[in-house]
C-alpha cells in the first residue's frame, strides 16, 4: 500500500464517479474535432494526450518488456466549479456520436460537498423530482356518454378563454351600470398564461421570440394568449407598442424596470393587460428575485436603471409593506389610479398555508383583480437549493382549499384563482392545467414547459442543465451572452409558441368534450375528477377512482 | 331521456289531456316518475280564489300529516279546502303514500302589513320548513309547492298510470296551463324532489337532458345564501333557480334568461346594440352558463310561458297552437296530442338564440332572438 500523501486527497476530492454526471467517451470514433470541448458552458470537458502501456512478452535480455501508446482521449473536470451539468450539449455537436453525458446511477458524492466556501448550493431551473407529478395522475372521468350525446371536439365550437379581473356580483353589477360607475376591468384571456420570466432572466432572442410568438397567437391565430414580464421591466419599444395588450407587467420588490414603465405611461399605444406585483414565488418562497452579475449586460443594466456587472438581488419583501392589507391599500389601488383603472391588478404570492388569509383580504378588496399562487414546483432563474427542494406549498391543495373557501362565500366567479407550480413539468401541460382549472383555478401560469417547448430548454427534474442562474444556459435562452444566444433564433421560438398553444387549445377541446362541456371553461367542474389514491382524493374533495 | 309537454289554454283543460300527449312521446322515457304542475286553477267542487296560496305535496304517514297540520297552524294559515283526490293506490308504485296533499289555505291574518315580496318570501320559508320537517322525520312528508293557484304532483311511475291512479282523467281539476315531465332518472337517485317540474316562488322550469355544469352551478346557487336554492337532487333544479334569480333577485326581464345561460359570443356581443351591457353581464353570470344539451321550457306567475334551448341546440322542442291555445312538447308527437286542429306548418322549432314567449292572453307566439334590443332600461 503507498503512503497517504504520494494520492491527491483532500475532502473535497472526487473522482467522475462521484459527479452526478458522468462523461461517456467513445475514443475509438471521436474525431478528436474539439467541438465537444470548444461548445462544452461549464469547461468540464478537456482534450487529453494520454500515454498507456502496452505490455508484451519479451524473450530477449536486451529488449525491454513493456511499450506505450500516446493518444488523444477526454478529461472530465473533477472541480466543483466545471462539473458536467448533463446538458449534453457535446452530443449535440459530436460528429460521430463519440460522447455523451450519463446519469451516475448511483447516488453522487457531489452534492455533500457543493457548499465551498461556506456558500450553500445554488442553482437555475427546477425543482428535480422525477416521476409522474400529482396533477399528471388526476384523470377527467365524467364521461357523457348516452345520457346525452358527447361532443366532437373537431366539430363544435369551444369557449376555451377565461377571465382575469374582478368581476362584479350580478346584482352590483346591474345597479352600476344602470347608475353609469365604475365597473373593474376584466379581461378575456386564453387560460395558460406564459409565467412571469424577466427580460434579464430570459435573453432578447427568447424573449423577443416569445413576444412575437405570443402576438402571433392573439393576431392570426385568434388565440388570447399573454404573457408576463416577471420582474426587470419591458423594452421601451415593447411598451409603446400594441403588443403591450399581450403583457402582464410585473413589479416586484426590486421595483427594476419601473422608471421606464412609468415614464411610457403618456406614449402608451395601448394598455396592458395586467399588473402582477410578487410578493413571492414558489420555488423561493422568502427570497427576492437575483439576477446574477453574469447577466446584467449593457442592455439589461439600461431597461433595470442600475450599472453593468453587478448582482441584482430583490428584498426579500416590498421594503415599503408590512402586511398585506397596506399592500392592498398602497400598490394594487395605486397601480389601479396609474392606468385610470382601467387595468386589472393582482397579487402573486408562493403557495402557502397562509393563501388563504391573503385571499380573504383581496375579497374585500374592490380593486384586487385575481390571485395568483405559485406552488412549490415552481421553476426560477436563481436559488438556493434549499428553497428549491424544500420550501412551498404543493399548489393543488392550496387552489383547491382557496376556491372552496371562495365558493363558501359565494365569490368565487369575482376573484379569479391563478395556479402555477409545476404545470406540465413532465410534458402533460394541458392534462396538468385543466386538472388545477376543474379544482378552481381561473387559468395556470406556465414558466419551464414553454422554455422547453419553445426553446429546448435542456432542463429535465434529473437535475440535468439547471444553470440558468449563472448566465451559461446551453440553449440561450438564459443568457444575456451573444455567443450564447445568438444560437436562438426568435423566428423559429415564435413559430414553437404558435404550435404550442394550437396544441394546447386542441387537447383541451379533448378534454371538454367527453365531459360535455364546450360552452364555458369547466372552473371548478370537480365532478369531474378523479385519482387514484384515497387520501388525495378526500384533501381535494374528488372522486376517488381505481 | 326525459320527455316534456306543456299545454297553456285560455279556457281550463283536464290535465289528463297533457298525459296522453305523454303517452304519445312514450318510447323516450322509462316510467321512473312523473312531475305535473298546473296553474291557472279550476276546481268542480270548489269555487276557488286564485289569491290563495295551495300547498301541494304528499303526507306519507299520519303523524306526517298530523305535523303538517300543526306547521301551517302555527304559521296561521287557515284550510279553507282539502282536495280528496280519488285515489286507486293499487296502481300506484309506492306503498308509503298516506295523502296527496292539495289544500287550499288563506293566508295568515298578521301578512296583511307584508309588501308582496315579504309575502312571496314567507310563503317560500313555509313551504322550506314543511320540508326540512319531512327531511327530519326520515322523508315522510313532501312539500312540491306552496303557492297561490299553483298544483304540483311527483310520483314514481308512468305517467298514464298515475293520472289514472290519481283520478285526474275525472275532470275535478282543471287549469289553464299543464307542464309535464316523464323522467328518467339516470344521473342521480330516485327521490320524489328530483321529478321535474322544479318550483320556486311561482318560477317553474322543467327539462330534458343533462347539465354537464351542473356541479360549479350549483356551487355558485348554494353561494348567495338564498334560503331557496337547496335541494338540487337533480342536475336540473338549477334552471329554475336560474330563471328565479335573473327575474326576482335581479329584477330583469325574461329575455334577459337566455343571455345569462347561453350568452352571445364575443363576436356577436360586438355588434349588438347592448354589447358592452351584455358582455359585462356574461362575466358576472358566468358560472350560470349551463352547457347542455337542454331544452327547458317554464311558466311564471303571471302564466306566461316559455321555452329555449342551450346554445349547442342538441335536445329538440317544438311549440305549435293556434290563439288562446298552444302546446309545447319535447317532440312533434307530443304537440300534436295535445293541439291536433292547429296550422302544422306554424310549428317552431327555436334555434340556439331564441326564446319562445307565449304571454298570457295567449293570442300569439313571440320568438325573441338574442341578437335583438334587450327590453330594458335605456343606460343598459
Amino acid at each position: 500500500m503507498v503512503s497517504v500523501r504520494s494520492i491527491t486527497n483532500t475532502p473535497s476530492s472526487l473522482t467522475p464517479n462521484d459527479l452526478p454526471w458522468i462523461i461517456e467517451h467513445n475514443e475509438e470514433r471521436c474525431t478528436l474535432c474539439g467541438q465537444c470541448a470548444a461548445v462544452c458552458p461549464v469547461s468540464t470537458l478537456k482534450l487529453a494526450y494520454m500515454r498507456k502501456r502496452m505490455p508484451h512478452l519479451v524473450l530477449s535480455a536486451t529488449e525491454r518488456g513493456s511499450a506505450y501508446k500516446t493518444f488523444v482521449g477526454i478529461r472530465q473536470s473533477t472541480e466543483i466549479g466545471k462539473r458536467c451539468i448533463g446538458c449534453g450539449s457535446c452530443s449535440l455537436v459530436c460528429p460521430n456520436e463519440a460522447i455523451q453525458p450519463v446519469q451516475n446511477p448511483g447516488r453522487d458524492r457531489f452534492r455533500f460537498v457543493n457548499n465551498q466556501l461556506g456558500e450553500p448550493a445554488k442553482r437555475g431551473g427546477r425543482r428535480n423530482v422525477p416521476g409522474a407529478s400529482l396533477l399528471d395522475r388526476i384523470i377527467f372521468d365524467r364521461i357523457s356518454m348516452l345520457t346525452d350525446p358527447a361532443l366532437d371536439a373537431g366539430r363544435h365550437e369551444f369557449s376555451c378563454n377565461t377571465l382575469l379581473g374582478r368581476v362584479l356580483p350580478p346584482e352590483e353589477y346591474v345597479r352600476r351600470k344602470l347608475a353609469g360607475e365604475w365597473i373593474p376591468p376584466v379581461r378575456e384571456i386564453f387560460p395558460f398564461v406564459i409565467g412571469s420570466m424577466s427580460f434579464g432572466a430570459l435573453s432578447p432572442n427568447m424573449w423577443l421570440g416569445l413576444l412575437q410568438g405570443v402576438a402571433y397567437c392573439n393576431e392570426v391565430l385568434g388565440i388570447p394568449v399573454v404573457m408576463a414580464t416577471g420582474e426587470g421591466g419591458c423594452p421601451p419599444w415593447v411598451l409603446r407598442s400594441p403588443f403591450l395588450k399581450y403583457i402582464i407587467l410585473q413589479i416586484a420588490s426590486g421595483y427594476f424596470g419601473w422608471d421606464e414603465i412609468i415614464r411610457a405611461i403618456p406614449e402608451m399605444q395601448c394598455d396592458p393587460a395586467a399588473i402582477e406585483i410578487k410578493y413571492g414565488q414558489g420555488a423561493k418562497p422568502g427570497d427576492g428575485g437575483l439576477l446574477m452579475w453574469f447577466k446584467v449586460s449593457k442592455l439589461i443594466a439600461r431597461l433595470r436603471g442600475v450599472p453593468e456587472g453587478v448582482d441584482l438581488p430583490s428584498p426579500p419583501v416590498h421594503q415599503t409593506l408590512y402586511s398585506i392589507e397596506e399592500s392592498v391599500m398602497k400598490m394594487i389601488q395605486t397601480m389601479s389610479m396609474a392606468w385610470n383603472f382601467r387595468v386589472p391588478v393582482y397579487p402573486k404570492i408562493s403557495g402557502s398555508t397562509s393563501a388563504k388569509s391573503v385571499l380573504n383580504n383581496l375579497v374585500r378588496n374592490p380593486y384586487a383583480g385575481a390571485l395568483m399562487i405559485d406552488g412549490i414546483d415552481g421553476g426560477t432563474g436563481a436559488a438556493y437549493n434549499i428553497s428549491m427542494d424544500a420550501t412551498g406549498h404543493p399548489i393543488a391543495a392550496n387552489v383547491r382549499e382557496c376556491y372552496l373557501d371562495l365558493c363558501a362565500q359565494g365569490k368565487q366567479n369575482e376573484i379569479p384563482i391563478f395556479a402555477a407550480g409545476g404545470v406540465g413539468k413532465n410534458g402533460n401541460v394541458t392534462q396538468n392545467g385543466m386538472a388545477l382549472i376543474m379544482l378552481g383555478a381561473s387559468g395556470v401560469h406556465m414558466g419551464k414547459f414553454i422554455m422547453q417547448s419553445a426553446a429546448g430548454c435542456l432542463g429535465t427534474e434529473s437535475n440535468r442543465c439547471n444553470v440558468c442562474n449563472i448566465g451559461l444556459c446551453p440553449k440561450g435562452i438564459t443568457s444575456q451572452n451573444p455567443k450564447l444566444y445568438r444560437r436562438l433564433d426568435p423566428d423559429q421560438v415564435a413559430q414553437r409558441v404558435a404550435e404550442t398553444f394550437m396544441s394546447i387549445r386542441t387537447e383541451m377541446k379533448k378534454i371538454m368534450a367527453p365531459l360535455g362541456r364546450s360552452q364555458s371553461l369547466p372552473i371548478g367542474m370537480s365532478d369531474a375528477l378523479g385519482i387514484d389514491d384515497k387520501d388525495v382524493a378526500e384533501r381535494l374533495n374528488i372522486r376517488y377512482v381505481c | 331521456m326525459c320527455r316534456l309537454a306543456m299545454k297553456t289554454a285560455s279556457e281550463p283543460f283536464s290535465p289528463f289531456s297533457v298525459l296522453q300527449a305523454m303517452e304519445a312521446m312514450q318510447e323516450g322515457y322509462d316510467g321512473s316518475g312523473l312531475g305535473l304542475l298546473l296553474r291557472g286553477l279550476k276546481f268542480a267542487d270548489y269555487k276557488y280564489n286564485a289569491a290563495d296560496p295551495i300547498l301541494s305535496g304528499i303526507a306519507h304517514s299520519e303523524t306526517a300529516l298530523v305535523r303538517l297540520d300543526h306547521i301551517m297552524d302555527k304559521a296561521g294559515f287557515t284550510l279553507k279546502y282539502d282536495h280528496e283526490y280519488d285515489v286507486k293506490k293499487e296502481m300506484i308504485e309506492a306503498q308509503d303514500r298516506h295523502k296527496y296533499v292539495l289544500r287550499v289555505y288563506k293566508k295568515p291574518a298578521a301578512w296583511g302589513k307584508l309588501s308582496v315580496q315579504q309575502v312571496e318570501h314567507e310563503l317560500m320559508l313555509n313551504r322550506l320548513a314543511l320540508r326540512a320537517d319531512g327531511e327530519a322525520h326520515g322523508n315522510d312528508l313532501t312539500a312540491f309547492s306552496l303557492w297561490p293557484d299553483v298544483v304540483m304532483i311527483k310520483e314514481v311511475g308512468w305517467p298514464l298510470d298515475i293520472g289514472l291512479a290519481l283520478g285526474l282523467d275525472s275532470g275535478r281539476i282543471t287549469s289553464r296551463i299543464c307542464m309535464a315531465q316523464g323522467r328518467q332518472n339516470t344521473n342521480y337517485g330516485i327521490n320524489l324532489y328530483a321529478c321535474h317540474p322544479f318550483f320556486i316562488q311561482g318560477v317553474a322550469t322543467m327539462t330534458n337532458g343533462e347539465n354537464t355544469a351542473f356541479i360549479p352551478i350549483k356551487d355558485w346557487l348554494t353561494g348567495r345564501a338564498y334560503p331557496g336554492y337547496i335541494g338540487y337532487q337533480s342536475d336540473s333544479e338549477v334552471f329554475a333557480h336560474i330563471l328565479h334569480y335573473v327575474t326576482k333577485q335581479l329584477k330583469l326581464p325574461l329575455e334577459a334568461y337566455k343571455h345569462v345561460i347561453t350568452p352571445l359570443k364575443n363576436e356577436e356581443l360586438a355588434i349588438h346594440p347592448q354589447g358592452d351591457f351584455l358582455r359585462g353581464l356574461r362575466d358576472a353570470c358566468r358560472r350560470l352558463i349551463i352547457d347542455g344539451p337542454n331544452a327547458v321550457i317554464g311558466t311564471l306567475p303571471d302564466e306566461t310561458s316559455m321555452l329555449v334551448m342551450d346554445a349547442k341546440k342538441m335536445r329538440p322542442a317544438t311549440v305549435g297552437g293556434k290563439p288562446g291555445e298552444w302546446a309545447i312538447a319535447s317532440e312533434m308527437c307530443g304537440v300534436d296530442a295535445m293541439i291536433p286542429d292547429r296550422d302544422r306548418s306554424k310549428d317552431f322549432q327555436p334555434m340556439r338564440e331564441h326564446t319562445v314567449i307565449i304571454p298570457p292572453d295567449r293570442q300569439e307566439l313571440q320568438i325573441w332572438s338574442q341578437f335583438d334590443q334587450l327590453p330594458i332600461h335605456q343606460a343598459a
